[in-house]
């Protein structure tokens, strides 16, 4: 089969999803897409199934926190096509006093342990998850310890400051 | 063969068991806990507790310039921590467009492949093991030294390896190692021989180990296997093949697959490309040799330390040794991902960066983590003895699964 090519990929998601699907950018030739959480499952399941693409493997779920957005939480996707070998991004930014997303384990039995680890350290809640637990972390933990508002090292330590370069 | 009913409710005498297998358990070669519920010696159910071993290698990896994250990774995967290094070293090469030359590619394809080698002997071996076959680990754990001989030859390490630097080696491989790798090139196909007419074609292990946790490829693809498991049952993902990094495109190689994923096909999928790493290595070796013998990095003074001598001696040197240790070079303000093909996987670095010394966010794809998460269910039905096998077969390393 011939490869798809990125052109191609955009031209038919622009097609499809119109401006529910923004495209960020194409950093290092993969294709990053963003959209909303209300079009997140429609957007992977088309994906996923749409004979010409056929993104069939869910590579990646993981989370950012960017505390200065708007929306400052970041949920990241990486989707593999095995038949077309393109990867493609797709990123979808929430709100902090509303951090729900649809789960996608509907999709891929192998989204499961995956928004967990989500959940479990940045506090992503995936409605329609099966078993929403902490995963790595203990259960009685209350904080999720990858936003960035939870610093590596006690911030009142200053045996470790460097004043004259300022870190 | 396993799906009759294990137990009915109007069975009197059903009563179930609870197992705690793990977190320590001389079974499990590494820090896994399944809670199993057992009818005799079947498993009714099974749930998988993780973490024990969590270092959180993430949020560390916030905090520290690019070249001090090579160490976190060595801790993955610590049976083949090579490839981690080599994985993180091109990722960040990727971000900042650094071309490395052939030779390093070389370099690092045997070095690579050694490590996968030095993986997947320990998993089959292992494997053996868990069957009632000790012989073949002990004939064959004699190559796993061999490597690690290899490695500290060339990093002065032999477990956590932090070989490499961004843009290429350290140092060169000195005579002794080309040496070392040119007698392993010699020794291991015999002992690979021997190891594969222990088991192969051994009716005991062929009993033990053949239906057992056979996965379809649809299922498999849907729980993102990678790596051998997934190879195993068909489907011939293998990313040097199909994004090839580090120059493997120049080279010949072939990506097994088996027929229907259970832990005999995991066996001999791993046991073939460990024939196929055997090719590679001989293939970079020959390479290696038309290449310039005293390139061994890349020329990117920006980000690849100069030489400690140096640096005392020259200003230049120690300018940039500076620069790079305070981390004053601008970085470009992006994401990128990078995977390579791990022992067991696709090992994947997502990386975000926002221009300073360190990510902005890492997130490492590891295969372990990914592939263990079928255990619990699949062991549905199992007997406990089959599910210490297909444990095994997995290769699951505790690192990678907690990082």
């Amino acid at each position: 089969m011939g490869k798809l090519t990125n052109e191609e990929l955009l031209n038919k998601v622009n097609e499809k999803f119109h401006d529910k699907v923004t495209t960020i950018g194409e950093p290092f030739g993969l294709l990053t897409f963003e959209t909303s959480k209300n079009e997140i499952i429609e957007v992977l399941a088309w994906f996923k199934d749409e004979p010409e693409l056929q993104f069939i493997f869910l590579t990646d779920i993981t989370a950012i926190h960017y505390p200065e957005l708007e929306k400052p939480f970041g949920v990241i996707y990486h989707l593999h096509s095995l038949v077309h070998n393109v990867r493609v991004r797709i990123k979808v930014f929430l709100e902090a006093h509303d951090v729900h997303i649809p789960s996608a384990t509907a999709l891929w039995n192998g989204a499961n342990w995956m928004e967990r680890e989500t959940y479990d350290f940045f506090g992503i809640i995936f409605d329609g998850h099966p078993d929403l637990r902490r995963i790595l972390n203990v259960d009685d933990m209350e904080a999720f310890p990858m936003r960035k508002e939870h610093p590596l090292e006690d911030p009142n330590r200053v045996d470790k400051k460097d004043y004259f370069f300022g870190r | 063969m396993h799906n009759h009913p294990v137990f009915t409710d109007n069975d009197p005498q059903a009563e179930l068991s609870t197992l705690n297998l793990g977190p320590t358990h001389p079974a499990t070669h590494g820090v896994f806990q399944n809670v199993l519920q057992l009818d005799g010696e079947r498993i009714v159910s099974g749930v998988s507790t993780i973490g024990y071993i969590h270092r959180a290698f993430e949020k560390i990896a916030e905090h520290r310039p690019f070249y001090q994250i090579t160490p976190l990774t060595d801790r993955l995967n610590y049976c083949s921590s090579p490839i981690n290094n080599m994985g993180w070293h091109m990722t960040v090469e990727k971000m900042l467009d650094i071309k490395t030359p052939k030779r390093v590619d070389y370099m690092r394809i045997i070095l690579m492949e050694l490590a996968r080698i030095a993986d997947h002997l320990i998993c089959n071996s292992i494997l053996g093991v868990d069957t009632g076959a000790l012989t073949g680990f002990t004939y064959i754990i004699q190559s796993r030294e061999d490597i690690y001989e290899i490695y500290e030859e060339i990093c002065g390490t032999r477990l956590t390896t932090n070989v490499g630097r961004i843009g290429g080696f350290e140092r060169n491989f000195n005579q002794i190692a080309f040496q070392k790798i040119r007698k392993f090139l010699k020794t291991y196909p015999l002992v690979l021989k021997e190891f594969e007419s222990l088991f192969n074609r051994n009716r005991i292990f062929i009993d033990r180990t053949k239906d057992i946790g056979a996965v379809s490829a649809e299922t498999a693809l849907s729980y993102s296997w990678t790596g051998p498991i997934l190879r195993a049952a068909g489907v011939d993902y293998d990313v040097r093949a199909m994004n090839p990094y580090s120059s493997y495109d120049d080279l010949e190689f072939e990506v097994p697959v088996g027929e229907n994923g259970d832990v005999y096909s995991r066996f001999l999928v791993r046991n073939e490309e460990m024939w196929q790493s055997l090719r590679l290595i001989e293939q970079a070796m020959a390479k290696i040799e038309k290449e310039p013998a005293d390139i061994f990095h890349a020329d990117v003074p920006d980000f690849y330390l100069p030489p400690k001598e140096e640096v005392y001696n020259n200003m230049e040197a120690l300018i940039y040794h500076f620069k790079i240790v305070m981390g004053e070079i601008p970085t470009p303000h992006t994401e990128v991902y990078h995977s390579v093909e791990g022992a067991n996987g696709e090992l994947g670095f997502y990386l975000v960066n926002d221009g300073g010394r360190s990510p902005y966010r890492l997130h490492f794809r590891r295969p372990s983590f990914i592939n263990y998460q079928m255990y619990a269910p699949m062991s549905r039905g199992m007997l406990l003895s089959d599910a210490i096998i297909n444990m095994s077969s997995l290769n699951v390393i505790a690192g990678e699964l907690d990082a």
